[in-house]
């Protein structure tokens, strides 16, 4: 006969049978009655309506009989609370009783009936128990004064419950210690604040003779209050040690864990000198190797903790690499913790054997556990250099394998040893270009995208790798999008000739079509940057990079002491403070490990204290880019100027603005202080021509009807497109730039290509080497209808800030209108720049030839002009090259020649012209040589024109 | 503490439920079954699961989900170390600890639950003292309990309750007072493919079945207890007597317990008792590969795509199962002369390529008589009665987590 037929009923309805059994006079069928009340009740059924029959079995000296109406009655109390004082007074009678067992039995039952009109009457017994001659009455009476704390503080508070309880820690009984200790820790929870474990050497030892001998639960309870101590020398901390080693060896797990805790901390007291502390050190590994073949429950919770004590004390564990090598049939979470462990103690001495291990992993069946063991590859590679190499190796095989999400996961920690050991191990990037396709997950297509950008320059296609990505980019998530943008920015730095449409695509598909607010920051942020000073973005985006950490995800080592101090506990399994995550924490107390103390104080050694996280290394590249940051922010604020220019614009002048209505405003005659003086800096010639490409319309280039090449002006270049309509949805640019009796101007044609008429147009330069900017807002007085062409001569002045160019001459060029706001470059000759009181004297030239190093002297050859020196001169003389001596020297012409630009930097020249050659040579000579290549083609210009 | 305990089958209902201290809504338990869905398997269920208001922590055991919620901060270990005292106490009481067996002794259980904890604190664990408290239910028990009106419930508080020895009951009487040792070790190992150790350790346990009359005193030493430099003791081991004289001096409690738990690291390793030779080979182009396995293999895990195998042992019976994809190979005893070898052709799932993974061969074996660390029990003495006990000593040696990678 089992249980089981307490479930069966019957047709007159279960409760009205039950109520006649619970009446019943026979002992024997009240008693197999209450059985079927508890049976019903185990199993959620509503028995609550038997309470008052229930209770009237209370009154037996039949034990069993007692408990289990005793378990009916801490049931359904609560709910019928009138009902439930009938079983005050049993209780009460009870407490008296001669058998300790009834006596305490009493006792904690009632305090498990959470009803505030039994508290009441429990008061006296529990007083009277807690005093009891039998220390099983005692233990019991400890745990019920924390339960009266649950359902009434101030109660116990008032009746002096909690100083009976302090007084119960010296007890003679090594239960009732332990259980006093542990009912103070769980009203102290409640009461962060009150000092209710006053823990003093006195209590301290009598607590540690407690251990000794009472139940491993008791222990547990004892070694957590233990914990909270705090030693007042390194010598109490030792003795305390001393006598907690033991139970390292108890079967209990928990015991094992919470004794590591109190050894963890106390041993951060105790000088490392010390002979005690090593050998406190082996002793604690084998209980912990020991934890790992326990159940795979007990397995995972004491892996959590490893993986604290791991960081904070590696040297523990560090021979034991093996015990944490993963079987296949571990479950899951016990595999991924296992892996983390290993990485942490993998070093110089046992990677081989990591590396072989990690490889057999990455073959297993678990998806998330080949990913993360293909993660851990990479992570080795980073924390141990020499295996490096090897590592890079095996991810390569890994992703011949053509396994899609090892591939994925090979190529995202490929990306961090690139970040790690720049320049290595480039050549595995041609393996991984032939698995683009393959990329399905964000984080992987972020990193292939990462390393085509980074390594642009290596990678002869990688615009087009990088356009492939372009064609979904509104389907990509924000990562890859965000990735791609850096990418494309990073190779039009590097290729900037080739890349330019890919740049402003992106720039376009970021700023205006997307929204997703960090995107178009970032896009504007690269806008803004290239536009403004392409040197600045090339600085900031192609920065070194910081290293990254040896260790990834080390735990902060303030939060890392703090757990420590909480070995065995949730926060350990977490990882978390416990105010991070306990409900109703009320200001739990932080605790912190013990600051040494003691003779030899020896500061915390560099090999115990994790190096800090990333931020704390990175280098001084963040605080500049932080600055940048703050000026591009900066520009925002300029307010809105519209109208006439205006003198007190800001300092930041020369910047294009892109956020649009204010563009016209900043330009003015009084912008700048810092314009005009040109500084050189060593630099290389760079390919010409960038930003005008030839070719398409040239029926509007020869367009030659505006009021050009009059008089007195230097020579002027035929206008060339400078904005195809394609780039520019519609808007067509061509033209050039002139020189009049001291003024530059720059002549454009505008055409509307488009379907609908433009308008508010508005122009805006980019620093550029000369300061170069607009004189006046650009005046197109009715909109421009479709098919419609307008021309504009813009007057400049050199007053704009300066930045240095590559090439020297090179103008980025900002066009707003109705529609947009398009970007474009152009290259200006330098001729006009040429001032028009360029002619030194005789004498100063004779000088100044001499005192400029020879050098800074360059020779160019002018091929194939047929003028004679006479004519040259006076060709030259119209662009502002003035002859100030001629010679003939062995039937060779020499020309004296001085020119001076904007900013003040006098060129000196000598032609030399052979009657029968149509080569000339030409000398240059100028303090600031970089110009003279410039200078040389202004000269060719104007000569063959 | 403690706050309540929730019994759920295989198939998610919950068909027992604690409570310590208040009601906890079994609601709770809907946060389990999450985990539970997402986890591929039983196994696999993370054993610690935060929800907004308590932490629920479980143990999987014989198909049965025991899951403890918390409120507060409590020490996981304990939770999960009281949970498999639970587990233990069923296995103890009614022999199997299964549901059908929890069910038709509900009341009992949970008379025993309500022993074992008290407002969340653990009362009386020890399967002795519960014992004495509540009977475990037998038939005669049943049998003479109708007929007196007697009850399981003892009313005399347990003797070893308070006493320091609270292992062991007094009054023990036995007619035959016998003591009986074993001394079971079990390897963990991880054979690579080409037959080298990765790793080895023993694990190794002395489980004892003490029935003396009275207080005996006990003491046991080996010939070489420097192999135990990593050891757990059973409480009623004196550590001090361990530390100085390396004996184990103890009384012990009554009837079966674990004395001691020891583990042994590699170093100490003689040889590996098996050894296993392996040939498994998938194809690319048909859907047929070979497949050899020469001596003591029992268990090999084989991938998705093989739909079944043709196989024929030398010696023993195999079974394949297509569901699980386990083959198991029972070998029987292995002949030295000749050596059991298991031989055929496996066939794939057609269209499918052939699998990424390699399939590990799990090793079940036991050697009588051999306790592979080499440690041996050097003498036993009884102290404290005046008897001769019969004493006896067995060793036997068994696969424990023993893989083999192919």
């Amino acid at each position: 006969m089992t249980d089981s037929k307490y479930f069966t009923t019957t047709k007159k309805g279960e409760i009205f049978e039950l109520k006649a059994e619970l009446n019943s006079d026979k002992k024997e069928k009240k008693k197999e009655a209450v059985k079927k009340v508890i049976a019903s009740m185990t199993v959620g059924k509503d028995v609550s309506a038997l309470f008052p029959d229930v209770v009237n079995c209370m009154q037996t000296d039949n034990l069993e009989l007692k408990k289990l109406v005793y378990l009916y009655l801490m049931n359904y109390a609560k709910s019928q609370p009138d009902m439930a004082i009938m079983a005050v007074n049993t209780f009460v009678k009870d407490c008296e009783d001669p058998n300790p067992l009834i006596r305490a039995l009493a006792v904690r039952t009632m305090g498990c009936i959470r009803v505030d009109k039994i508290t009441e009457y429990l008061c006296e017994p529990l007083r009277k128990c807690l005093k009891d001659e039998d220390p099983y009455v005692r233990k019991t009476a400890a745990v019920c004064v924390a339960k009266l704390h649950d359902i009434n503080a101030q109660l116990v508070e008032d009746q002096g419950f909690l100083d009976t309880l302090k007084d119960l820690i010296s007890d003679s009984n090594p239960m009732v210690v332990a259980n006093a200790v542990a009912a103070l820790s769980e009203i102290a929870e409640s009461h962060p604040s009150s000092n209710l474990l006053d823990l003093n050497p006195q209590s301290i030892n009598k607590l540690l003779t407690a251990l000794n001998e009472c139940t491993e639960w008791g222990q547990i309870f004892i070694l957590d209050c233990l914990a909270n101590y705090m030693p007042k020398d390194d010598r109490e901390a030792q003795s305390i040690c001393e006598r907690v080693t033991p139970r390292l060896s108890h079967a209990n797990s928990a015991v094992v864990l919470s004794a590591v805790k109190v050894l963890m901390k106390f041993m951060e007291m105790l000088s490392k000198d010390l002979d005690y502390y090593g050998t406190l050190l082996k002793k604690l590994a084998p209980p912990l190797v020991t934890l790992l073949s326990a159940e795979p429950e007990l397995q995972y919770v004491a892996l959590r903790n490893i993986n604290l004590i791991v960081q904070k004390r590696p040297e523990i564990l560090k021979h034991e690499m093996k015990v944490f090598f993963v079987k296949y049939n571990d479950p899951i979470y016990v595999k991924l913790e296992k892996l983390d462990i290993m990485i942490r103690l993998a070093s110089q001495a046992n990677i081989a054997q990591v590396l072989a291990e990690l490889k057999e992993y990455a073959t297993e069946v678990d998806v998330d556990f080949v990913r993360k063991a293909v993660r851990a590859i990479g992570r080795c590679a980073i924390k141990v250099e020499q295996s490096a190499e090897r590592c890079v190796s095996t991810l390569l095989d890994l992703i011949q394998t053509k396994v899609n999400y090892v591939v994925q996961e090979a190529i995202v920690v490929i990306k961090d040893i690139f970040r790690k050991y720049p320049n290595k191990y480039e050549s595995v990037i041609a393996t991984l270009c032939e698995n683009l396709d393959s990329l399905d997950e964000p984080e992987a297509r972020a990193a292939m995208i990462w390393i085509v950008g980074e390594y642009a320059e290596r990678i002869d296609n990688a615009d087009e790798l990088l356009e492939s990505f372009l064609e979904g980019f509104h389907d990509e998530s924000t990562q890859v999008q965000l990735q791609l943008l850096t990418a494309i920015v990073k190779l039009f730095l590097k290729k900037p000739t080739e890349t330019q449409e890919l740049v402003q695509q992106v720039l376009s598909l970021a700023t205006q079509d997307s929204d997703n607010p960090d995107l178009r920051d970032r896009g504007y942020i690269y806008w803004r940057l290239l536009s403004t000073d392409p040197v600045a973005a090339k600085e900031v985006v192609l920065a070194e990079k910081p290293l990254i950490s040896e260790e990834t995800d080390l735990i902060e080592p303030t939060l890392l002491d703090e757990l420590i101090c909480y070995i065995g506990t949730l926060a350990s399994v977490y990882h978390k403070p416990p105010s991070a995550f306990v409900e109703g924490s009320r200001g739990v107390v932080h605790k912190s490990l013990p600051p040494r103390t003691g003779s030899s104080e020896s500061a915390e050694s560099p090999d115990t204290a994790p190096s800090g996280g990333p931020a704390a290394d990175q280098p001084s590249v963040i605080p500049t880019q932080g600055d940048l940051l703050g000026d591009l922010l900066n520009l925002d604020l300029g307010p809105p100027v519209s109208g006439p220019p205006m003198a007190t614009s800001a300092v930041q002048m020369g910047a294009v603005d892109l956020l649009g209505d204010s563009l016209m405003g900043d330009e003015s005659e009084g912008m700048g202080g810092s314009g005009g003086s040109f500084t050189p800096a060593p630099s290389t010639t760079a390919p010409t021509n960038v930003g005008a490409p030839l070719g398409s319309g040239l029926g509007d280039l020869f367009d030659l009807t505006g009021g050009v090449g009059t008089l007195s002006g230097s020579y002027v270049a035929p206008k060339t497109v400078w904005l195809p309509a394609m780039k520019a949805k519609g808007l067509e640019i061509s033209g050039t730039f002139s020189r009049q009796v001291g003024s530059i101007s720059m002549d454009l044609v505008l055409t509307n290509k488009a379907l609908q008429v433009m308008s508010d147009f508005a122009i805006q330069f980019n620093r550029n080497s000369f300061g170069l900017a607009p004189a006046a807002p650009l005046q197109v007085h009715a909109p421009l209808a479709p098919n419609q062409s307008v021309e504009i001569t813009l007057p400049l002045n050199t007053v704009g800030s300066v930045m240095k160019m590559e090439p020297l001459n090179n103008l980025q060029v900002a066009v707003k209108n109705n529609i947009d706001v398009f970007y474009f470059s152009t290259l200006y000759p330098l001729h006009i720049l040429f001032v028009e009181d360029g002619k030194m004297e005789r004498q100063m030239f004779l000088a100044t030839w001499k005192d400029i190093p020879n050098e800074n002297e360059t020779q160019f050859q002018i091929k194939d002009c047929s003028l004679n020196a006479d004519a040259v001169s006076s060709k030259l003389q119209g662009s502002n090259i003035f002859t100030i001596a001629k010679r003939n020297v062995e039937g060779q012409d020499m020309l004296y020649q001085s020119l001076k630009l904007t900013n003040g930097i006098w060129v000196l020249a000598e032609l030399r012209i052979q009657p029968s050659n149509p080569s000339f040579t030409l000398s240059l000579k100028c303090r600031a040589p970089e110009v003279s290549q410039y200078i040389y083609q202004a000269y060719e210009t104007i000569l063959k024109n | 503490m403690i706050h309540s305990l929730f019994l759920i089958n295989a198939s998610g209902d919950i068909f027992l439920e604690k409570h310590w201290k208040s009601v906890v809504s079994r609601s709770v338990c809907d946060y389990f079954f999450e985990a539970q869905e997402r986890a591929s398997e039983a196994e696999n269920v993370p054993p610690v699961i935060p929800t907004p208001h308590h932490y629920l922590l479980s143990v999987y055991r014989h198909k049965i989900f025991f899951v403890a919620v918390i409120q507060s901060e409590v020490p996981p270990l304990f939770v999960i170390e009281f949970l498999h005292r639970v587990v233990d106490t069923f296995q103890d009481y009614f022999g199997v600890c299964s549901e059908v067996i929890i069910k038709d002794n509900v009341v009992v259980v949970y008379e025993v639950l309500e022993e074992m904890l008290d407002n969340g604190f653990p009362l009386a664990t020890e399967s002795n003292i519960l014992k004495e408290l509540i009977k475990p239910p037998t038939i005669l028990r049943t049998v003479v309990n109708t007929i007196t009106g007697s009850t399981n419930v003892g009313d005399q508080l347990p003797t070893g309750q308070l006493s320091v020895v609270p292992w062991r009951r007094t009054g023990v009487k036995y007619t035959n007072n016998e003591a009986y040792f074993d001394v079971i070790e079990e390897i963990d190992a991880i054979i690579d493919k080409s037959g080298s150790t990765i790793t080895a350790e023993i694990q190794g346990v002395i489980d004892a079945c003490v029935k003396l009359t009275g207080m005996p005193d006990l003491t046991l030493s080996f010939m070489n207890p420097r192999l135990l430099d990593d050891v757990s003791f059973h409480p009623c081991v004196r550590f001090k007597r361990w530390e100085s004289e390396r004996i184990l001096s103890f009384i012990p409690p009554d009837g079966n317990f674990r004395l001691l738990s020891y583990h042994v690291s590699a170093q100490n390793l003689v040889a590996i008792p098996v050894y296993v030779k392996h040939n498994i080979s998938f194809r690319d182009s048909s859907s047929l590969g070979r497949f050899e396995i020469t001596v003591g293999p029992k268990q090999t895990m084989m991938p998705k795509s093989v739909l079944n195998m043709t196989l024929t042992p030398s010696q023993g019976t195999h079974v394949f199962d297509p569901v699980t994809k386990l083959l198991s190979w029972d070998v029987g005893k292995i002949n030295p002369q000749k050596l059991p070898s298991l031989k055929g052709s496996v066939s794939l799932q057609a269209g499918t390529s052939k699998p990424d993974e390699n399939p590990t061969i799990n090793l079940q074996f036991k050697i009588q008589q051999l306790a592979i660390s080499g440690l041996k029990v050097n003498r036993l003495d009884m102290y404290g009665e005046k008897y001769k006990p019969f004493k006896g000593i067995k060793y036997m040696t068994k696969a424990g987590k023993f893989q083999v990678r192919t």
